[in-house]
């Protein structure tokens, strides 16, 4: 197994299917400028996605492109966190799923920076400048939603329940990590967790809302384990490409 | 024989696809220029990751290149060091506002929630009692803000750094 191969893979896929499933708003938004807000969140999420899968079928070196990669490969060889496929459900759900990834993003990024393979560094410095965008527009959301009305905190308190069971995943590591921290490819990703549970906490608190405690963790999709969602997303995803091999435009 | 002073005198004429005022000089997005043999090779950065126009971009310096007689061009796209709006010209942010674009203003740290937001003075008016609309604009480097007193909605340049 390529260890930095497939790291990329799992940094484009989160990418790729949040930036997907951001897509999905366009001309469903609450509001003018939250759809126009969310199809830009996407678009930057596509780019970096872009980035990620391109450079990822250079290090395979078997003349896969960043397309191939995103169009052309079945649901079990995608990496994502199960987070990120999650359906959108309300405006809160989805404003829930962007703050928990974002913060988490936020973090991997300013680490990412100083990693010792330049091409990694070089998109993630461009991506945090995007993702502290996207942070500071879910959090101050997750805090005007959950402390608003009785009906949009109890929506967003229960969107938090629902997908509070996805979040040990961010911190999923296994041999991949291990390889990558030990030659010095990536810096170590101790103290990640803490630092995403203070960020975390100090919004919702703001927000009037409870942390779940319950303990139920659901992991997988760093091992192509995913949920049924998936399929879905790559249905509409990819059927330009199944339906019309080799189509550009 | 082109010099590579010539090129970038030629780059002057490539406009942004989305803010049409701008060339890619005043941009800020053309990292360097070099010349071998008969190839001119342009280095650009992207604005935001996934901005639609750096592909549009790409093609027009080529063929602006090749309409001035350049023999060869290649445009390379390089992510590092990440653009950000410190790169504009003042050329480039004095044309935006006379476009009806509020230029990037010295923004605090974004990791302040609610901040009050910056004051962008109003590109019709000049009034500096304007307010923020959306975060987002009409693309990814645009905020949508409105005038308070002469009602102008207008576009906002955000500070990327
Ligand atoms: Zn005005």
């Amino acid at each position: 197994m390529n260890a930095l191969f497939e790291y990329l893979v799992r940094l484009g896929d989160d990418s790729l299917i949040i930036g997907h499933r951001l897509s999905e708003w366009c001309g469903h938004g609450p509001i003018l400028e939250e759809d126009i807000a969310m199809t830009n969140l996407s678009l930057d999420f596509i780019g970096q996605a872009t980035s990620f899968l391109k450079y990822a079928g250079e290090v395979e070196g078997k003349g896969r492109t960043e397309d191939d990669l995103a169009y052309l490969r079945f649901d079990r060889d995608y990496r994502n966190l199960l987070l990120v496929e999650q359906p959108n459900g309300d405006f809160g759900m989805t404003i829930v799923r962007q703050f928990l990834f974002d913060a988490y993003r936020k973090l991997l990024f300013e680490r990412l920076i100083h990693s010792k393979d330049e091409t990694i560094a070089a998109i993630a410095a461009k991506s945090l400048k995007e993702t502290k965008y996207h942070l500071k527009h879910s959090s101050e959301w997750v805090i005007r939603l959950g402390d608003g009305t009785e009906e949009s905190h109890q929506r967003v308190q229960d969107s938090l329940d629902t997908l509070w069971r996805y979040t040990s995943e961010l911190f999923y590591a296994d041999e991949v990590d291990e390889k990558l921290v030990k030659d010095g490819v990536i810096p170590s990703m101790e103290g990640l967790e803490s630092a995403w549970k203070a960020s975390v906490n100090e919004v919702l608190a703001e927000a009037t809302l409870k942390v779940p405690d319950n303990n139920w963790k659901h992991e997988g999709g760093r091992k192509g384990m995913h949920s049924e969602h998936l399929g879905y997303i790559l249905a509409e995803l990819q059927y330009m490409q199944r339906a019309y091999p080799g189509l550009e435009w | 024989m082109v010099t590579e002073k010539e090129i970038w005198q030629y780059l002057e004429e490539v406009f942004d696809p989305e803010v049409p005022v701008l060339t890619v000089i005043d941009l800020g997005v053309v990292q360097k220029v070099s010349l071998e043999s008969d190839v001119c090779k342009v280095t650009i950065t992207p604005t935001y990751s996934g901005c639609p126009a750096m592909k549009r971009i790409e093609d027009d310096i080529i063929e602006k290149l090749t309409e001035k007689g350049v023999p060869k061009t290649e445009v390379e796209l390089v992510l590092s060091p990440a653009w950000t709006t410190d790169w504009i010209t003042e050329a480039g942010r004095k044309k935006l506002k006379e476009y009806g674009i509020a230029p990037p203003e010295d923004e605090p740290d974004k990791t302040v929630l609610f901040a009050k937001p910056v004051v962008v003075p109003c590109p019709n008016c000049g009034s500096r009692d304007t307010r923020m609309v959306s975060q987002f604009g009409s693309t990814a480097c645009k905020a949508h803000y409105q005038c308070n007193d002469c009602l102008e909605p207008f576009d906002y340049f955000k500070c990327l750094r």
